[in-house]
């Protein structure tokens, strides 16, 4: 314990939350790999236990109260996560397995559906895998073009690449990352929208580590397309959302065929549910979906203003600290401009030592290209160790995270 | 100090043995390991069936590089024969730390480069 550890005033007590997570009850456990997936708070573990000890059933086919319960269930998730979001509508929340098949869908069918030869797709270079495969995969199939927005050598866009392939006229989508999780950049979504609006592409975000940590309204944003991963925000694994616009999920082809996605069934040929189980075929992850949706309560209990005030406390205290110690280098813009995920080096110790020392000290960090392959050859390495915070850390954890650093320079020397 | 972090595993490290390559060379392979980007080379001279030279070079963690290190001295002046034969549980018995299933991946990379590199063709030869 460190005499500056009492010393954080946010409006959250993360000593206090985190005995809501049975994990982190562990008092040796320093958990700072929540940017890769949340640990899960007991209000998420019980909703997800009672619905399959006490509704269990299949949802949206029987006529008894219990399967009617089921539905309820699944319902009411849909209608948590669109409020959450501020979707305008739960006929706009699509329920996914995680932020990449979020994308996939999109790719597979927008993308199908709308693109021609020559056509321009914008990534960018500090983009997730997931959302770098699904458009090359599409580039292969359509013939369209992948053009890319740079990244400065603080970690930022470089807003001026975007201007020049869009004056082009020939970008249909723009799909970037609102949060990177590599750097942590916060990304300037709200102008990306206007100028990709302004020249007629739509704009498609990864918000997987944006969700988590900072209040997102998708109605006042103005996105076309919003993609979540549920377990990165205290929900289960296989939860997530795809955010699509009303008018463009009901003009996109259906992603899977199957049962639940159809209205009416012919040997040779059928039509499409409505909103948005034409996006849902087969039977849904119903217990994932009513766990995200009580992550989603869960965290508006907490208060998002609360969650971003108390990880830019834990940032900044980690960042002062981090560049104190010698020959370590940490990536990204400072903490004014970023969130809570933290990578770095240090000279002569391979990040997966760095990570393996910690753990010794029961401090969990990544440790590697954290998929993002074409970013980390950008920045000129090979592998980053990365420290994320949540809304259970406190500044006890960085203090643990700094005295395995120390240990690390130690063993491995000067 | 550390479990994993012995005193020959940095030394190891910090002083490879057979570091470098080895133009011409009568045997090359090269591989990496996807999940951290880990890359090891090795290259073999032979005088006949015996292994006359080797070296290895590339990047990655002190496990991965240490492990390969011990490994160019435990198969120096051996025959091509004896390299098949080796297991990783012999590597592993030399390394002599405790490793984690992840661990044991980057301890292993060298092994496997090495054992392609014997047979002549890519891809591990079996995991025994």
């Amino acid at each position: 314990m460190s005499a500056s550890s009492s010393s954080a005033t946010t409006s959250l007590d993360a000593a206090v939350l985190r005995q809501q997570f049975p994990i982190l009850r562990d008092p040796n456990l320093v958990y700072l790999d929540s940017a890769a997936s949340s640990q899960k708070p007991e209000p998420v573990l019980e909703v997800m236990e009672r619905y399959y000890r006490q509704d269990y059933a299949n949802v949206h086919r029987g006529v008894y109260a219990l399967a009617e319960r089921s539905t309820e269930a699944y319902d009411e998730a849909r209608r948590q996560v669109a409020r959450f979001f501020g979707a305008g509508s739960v006929a706009e929340v699509v329920f996914v397995r995680n932020t990449t098949e979020a994308i996939n869908l999109v790719a597979r069918t927008w993308g199908d559906a709308n693109l021609r030869p020559g056509d321009v797709v914008v990534l960018s270079e500090m983009e997730h895998h997931s959302n770098l495969v699904p458009w090359q995969m599409l580039a292969a199939r359509t013939g369209a073009v992948l053009k890319f927005i740079g990244v400065t050598d603080d970690g930022l866009l470089r807003l001026e690449d975007l201007d020049q392939h869009l004056a082009t006229g020939r970008v249909r989508l723009v799909s970037v990352c609102h949060v990177s999780n590599m750097l942590g950049t916060v990304n300037p979504v709200e102008e990306i929208i206007a100028r990709a609006h302004e020249r007629g592409a739509l704009v498609m975000l990864d918000g997987a580590q944006a969700a988590p940590h900072v209040a997102v309204d998708l109605a006042a944003l103005g996105v076309d397309f919003y993609a979540v991963s549920g377990h990165k925000m205290c929900g289960p694994m296989g939860s997530g959302m795809l955010y699509g616009r009303r008018e463009l999920l009901e003009a996109m082809p259906p992603f899977l065929g199957g049962g639940d996605m159809i209205r009416v069934v012919g040997l040779r040929e059928s039509s499409w549910a409505d909103l948005p189980s034409k996006f849902e075929a087969g039977t849904p992850s119903v217990a994932d979906a009513v766990g995200f949706g009580a992550a989603c309560e869960y965290l508006t209990g907490i208060g998002m203003a609360n969650v971003a005030v108390h990880e830019r406390d834990l940032v900044e205290y980690a960042w002062g600290q981090l560049l104190e110690l010698p020959e370590l280098t940490a990536y990204g813009p400072p903490p004014e401009g970023r969130s809570g995920a933290i990578s770095f080096t240090m000279a002569g110790v391979h990040p997966h030592d760095i990570a393996s020392v910690l753990d010794e000290g029961g401090v969990c960090i990544r440790a590697g290209h954290h998929c993002t392959q074409p970013l980390h050859a950008r920045l000129g390495l090979d592998a980053t160790a990365r420290a994320s915070f949540y809304v259970y850390n406190t500044r006890d954890d960085v203090d643990r995270l700094i005295d395995g650093l120390r240990r690390v320079r130690s063993i491995f020397g000067q | 100090m550390s479990d994993l972090y012995r005193e020959h595993i940095l030394d190891h490290y910090r002083n490879p043995r057979n570091h470098g390559t080895l133009d011409p060379n009568d045997a090359t392979f090269e591989d990496t390991n996807p999940l951290c980007g880990d890359r090891i080379r090795v290259d073999l001279r032979l005088d006949g069936d015996t292994i006359a030279e080797i070296r290895f070079s590339g990047r990655g963690c002190a496990i991965s590089q240490a492990a390969t290190s011990m490994l160019t001295e435990m198969v120096a002046g051996k025959t091509i024969e004896d390299v098949k034969a080796i297991s990783k549980d012999d590597l592993l018995e030399e390394i002599g730390i405790p490793l984690s299933p992840a661990r044991v991946k980057c301890a292993l990379l060298g092994l496997k480069v090495l054992k392609a590199s014997a047979y002549g063709f890519h891809g591990w030869p079996g995991e025994e």
